[in-house]
């Protein structure tokens, strides 16, 4: 290998961690990871969270996150060691031979700056172009990124540019001062999956058209497996497997590897659409107070007992608008919500005890869904007092009934939210909304902070809980693979309207509408080539209209 | 359609005017409350009841309050703020050159208070948890702590007494020219200036330190950037809007809060006159004191306010 850009050996890096009522002491994130790039390659790192791909990914601009220390092994970057360099030469190295593209763009943007000084202002510090040509280099790369109007573009903050926009706006930022290598940190996973596409497609040809050698971090292997030549799998910050994209997709030889190319295997069998609906949402329009712009309008959908309706949508297309107004939080200006026979009342003060114990919520972020103050068993026990007056011993043996539905061991019970793995406190949430006894609980993106194997357990959680509870879900989300794997009925969302309802198998099969069309095609299938297959399938139905 | 800009600093100045008006009710009624008799004092004690009427008369003392106020108040507006009751004296004129000082003293201290104040934050975050960030935190604090009048009469035994760098008293007449003038107020200046650097320099250092964590700040650090320019590029022009709100808080009581400052270094500033004028019980030109330092104090406010506005991106640059 004469052209290793890039050669990582048997890296080792520790962080301090504080553990409230312990002393301090020292983890290892990563241990013995050896990593190398070639020249033009692209390298993809993948794994689950706290597997270490960021902290490695930074590494190779000696950079540590928040005390975050190199503590061993070599960087070789162009062939001089850089894990021991000093700051002057580590300055000199970043942003002009390595630069780094992160996650979210709207937070890694200065606010109070231009685009265009934000972009050039590496090649201006290190000295490596003059002005003019820095910014005629990244009107061109804002051209090749496909992004619009971009002569003027750069004149924008980033306040005015969209996401996905601005993704492409930092993938010109790190490829202006002509790097040997750029760092992508998950850069596609705060889209949506319409925008992610297109940002994917772009990096990918920006990619090729420049040369560069690329670091790929995703926990998304059929992203990955659309730009990258090779991939390393990693877990718990040591190294799985490591091989080219066509071997690890197609033939994974590790245990853990299979499972992440095999995640979300999980099928079940539509129920019968034609039972008399719990729940019942009937030409509901609403808007947030002091505005004049309907964020649901004219929404009607049916949810029998015991089903599964997921409503699917991108960001702002109205879905967890959806779940305020039928929980009362944000009252409809028109439309009526029925439930269990009865008509709810908009306003959630007007609703009885029983209307509420009988509707329960599960939220995205499971950490700030729970009071870090108080155990499991006060979390999960205050809905048995404020519901059903247990207290003492009934209580307790209520709990723990409901600590073995939701698969973990009573000894959860005194332990507090932060000892719990992000799967477990959405275990806990669940046990929470199941312990008021509900007909309806719904879920706003229950999934979408958890990595997929976790994901995948809850999901199954909830199938099973379904099967014997009889409770039916609302279930939000903008992940189709999660709706395949659970719905019974789906209504696909667009700009506050539904644009497409029906049972699972009817909504996901032909012939579509265009929204659905789009949003089903845009979803990454984790095979090799299928981003041209998709843009060149998009490019010969444009051309035939 | 309106530049929401527009829109918020009108309504941020019609605000201020209108608190300004509650200002101006509470001043005319705090100094018509005041025990004793405008009349009675001027004329003294011995005074006889007929001369007292009619005095009180020719004040317009007996018409009802709100009449008063209202009197006093269209004076003001036309730049009328009454005579002086203690010796006759046009108040305005009066008031003008002793404000005049004042502001001249409140300049020159915040010309140099401000920069170096903001420098001192800079230095300080650059340098965080070392041993230049705590030097400079230290002293800040006790030259805040310590009361002003002690650092003033310090200040006068070392550098005027002992060293005899400054002169003790700031004396300023006609015909100074400006070199005189500052050599003259060099010593209140200082005093000034130590009295208001730590609260600017430590909320630099706060808003600075709390910007640092954002994740711009981290790009900018993988951009090879310097310290000194991460910190003065990427984070200052995001810490603006607080930084502001102190130093304009500062700047008023370099104007309003000098009193003591003033009496110390026997200068001829707003502070003097009002604190000769209160001993003489003389209730317009207390009146007319309290209205102009709180012209001040809602005016650099106001102004804090709508840098804070103009500072921010969203609202400059809308979609």
């Amino acid at each position: 290998m004469a052209d290793v850009l890039l050669d990582i050996r048997n890296l080792r890096i520790e962080a301090t961690s504080y553990p409230p009522g312990e002393p301090p002491r020292d983890v290892v994130l990563v241990d013995d990871v050896s990593v190398a790039v070639e020249k033009g390659r692209v390298l993809g790192l993948i794994g689950e969270s706290g597997a270490g791909k960021s902290t490695i990914g930074l590494s190779a601009m000696s950079y540590g996150r928040g005390g975050v220390r190199l503590t061993g092994g070599q960087i070789l970057l162009n062939g001089r060691e850089i894990r021991t360099a000093g700051m002057r030469e580590l300055r000199s190295l970043r942003g002009h031979e390595v630069t780094y593209v992160a996650q979210s763009a709207a937070a890694a943007f200065n606010p109070a700056k231009q685009l265009m000084e934000q972009v050039i202002e590496t090649s201006l510090s290190h000295g490596l172009m003059p002005r003019a040509e820095a910014e005629a280099r990244a009107v061109d790369l804002f051209r090749q990124l496909g992004l619009p109007d971009p002569e003027n573009i750069g004149k924008r903050y980033p306040h005015q540019v969209s996401g996905g926009q601005l993704q492409r706006v930092m993938t010109a930022m790190a490829l202006c001062p002509k790097p040997d290598l750029v760092i992508f940190d998950e850069p596609t996973t705060a889209l949506d999956v319409t925008t992610q596409i297109d940002v994917l497609a772009a990096i990918k040809r920006a990619i090729h058209e420049t040369g560069v050698a690329a670091l790929y971090i995703t926990h998304d292997l059929a992203v990955v497996a659309q730009v990258a030549d090779d991939i390393m799998v990693l877990r718990h910050g040591k190294m799985v497997e490591y091989g080219t994209t066509e071997q690890i997709i197609t033939r994974p030889s590790e245990e853990y590897t299979r499972a992440l190319v095999s995640v979300r295997g999980i099928e079940h069998a539509e129920k019968d659409p034609s039972v008399e609906p719990v729940l019942r949402v009937q030409n509901v329009t609403a808007r947030y107070k002091g505005t004049n712009f309907d964020v649901l309008k004219n929404v009607s959908v049916d949810l029998p007992p015991g089903q599964t309706l997921a409503i699917v949508g991108e960001s702002g297309s109205g879905k967890s608008t959806l779940a305020r107004a039928i929980t009362g939080l944000l009252p409809p200006s028109q439309g009526r919500i029925t439930f269990a026979g009865r008509e709810l009342s908009r306003e959630l003060k007007a609703r009885s005890k029983d209307d509420l114990r009988e509707v329960q919520m599960i939220y995205q972020m499971a950490d700030v869904a729970m009071n870090p103050r108080q155990t499991v068993g006060t979390i999960i026990g205050r809905p048995l007092e404020f519901y059903f007056g247990m207290s003492g011993e009934q209580k307790r043996v209520r709990i723990q009934e409901l600590l073995d539905q939701i698969e973990m061991g009573r000894g959860f019970i005194d332990r507090y939210p932060a000892e719990l793995s992000g799967g477990q406190k959405q275990r806990v949430c669940i046990a929470r909304a199941l312990a008021a006894k509900p007909k309806l609980i719904i879920c706003d993106e229950v999934t979408s902070a958890l990595d997929p194997l976790v994901a995948d357990g809850i999901l199954k959680l909830l199938l099973n809980l379904q099967a014997a509870e009889g409770v039916a879900y609302l279930f939000i989300t903008h992940d189709i693979a999660t709706v395949r794997a659970i719905a019974d009925r789906i209504a696909v969302m667009f700009k506050g309207q539904v644009v497409r309802y029906g049972p699972k198998s009817q909504v996901l099969a032909p012939p579509f509408d265009d929204y659905t069309d789009l949003l089903l095609s845009s979803v990454p299938e984790m095979e090799l080539g299928w981003l041209e297959q998709v843009l060149e399938h998009r490019k010969m139905e444009s051309a035939g209209n | 359609m309106v530049h929401p800009i527009l829109k918020l600093v009108v309504q941020r100045v019609a605000l201020g005017i209108l608190l300004l008006l509650a200002a101006s009710v509470l001043i005319f009624v705090g100094t018509q409350i005041l025990p004793g008799d405008v009349a009675q004092s001027i004329l003294g004690q011995s005074a006889t009841p007929v001369s007292l009427a009619n005095l009180r008369a020719e004040l317009g003392l007996n018409d009802p309050p709100v009449t008063r106020y209202f009197n006093w108040l269209s004076g003001v507006l036309q730049g009328d703020l009454g005579t002086a009751l203690s010796n006759g004296q046009d108040i305005a004129t009066a008031m003008g050159r002793r404000l005049g000082n004042t502001l001249f003293l409140a300049f020159w201290a915040a010309i140099i208070a401000v920069p170096l104040a903001i420098v001192l934050g800079l230095i300080s975050v650059r340098y965080r948890d070392r041993w230049p960030d705590k030097l400079i935190s230290g002293v800040t604090l006790a030259t805040i702590s310590v009361p002003e009048f002690l650092v003033g009469y310090i200040a006068v035994f070392f550098l005027a007494v002992q060293l005899q760098w400054f002169p003790s008293i700031a004396s300023v007449y006609d015909g100074m020219t400006l070199g005189e003038r500052l050599y003259a107020i060099s010593m209140p200046v200082i005093v000034l200036v130590l009295a208001v650097l730590g609260h600017m320099m430590r909320m630099t250092r706060a808003a600075i330190l709390n910007v640092m964590q954002s994740a711009y700040v981290e790009t900018a650090e993988l951009k090879g950037l310097s310290q000194f320019t991460i910190i003065a590029r990427h984070a200052l022009p995001n810490a603006v809007a607080p930084v502001v709100n102190v130093v304009m808080l500062n700047l008023a009581y370099l104007v309003v809060g000098v009193v003591v400052v003033e009496v110390v270094f026997v200068y001829p500033g707003m502070g003097q006159y009002l604190v000769d004028h209160v001993a003489k019980r003389d209730v317009p030109v207390v009146q007319a004191c309290g209205l102009v330092f709180a012209a001040v104090y809602i005016g650099l406010n106001l102004l804090a306010d709508v840098i804070s506005i103009l500072a921010n991106p969203r609202l400059r640059h809308p979609k």
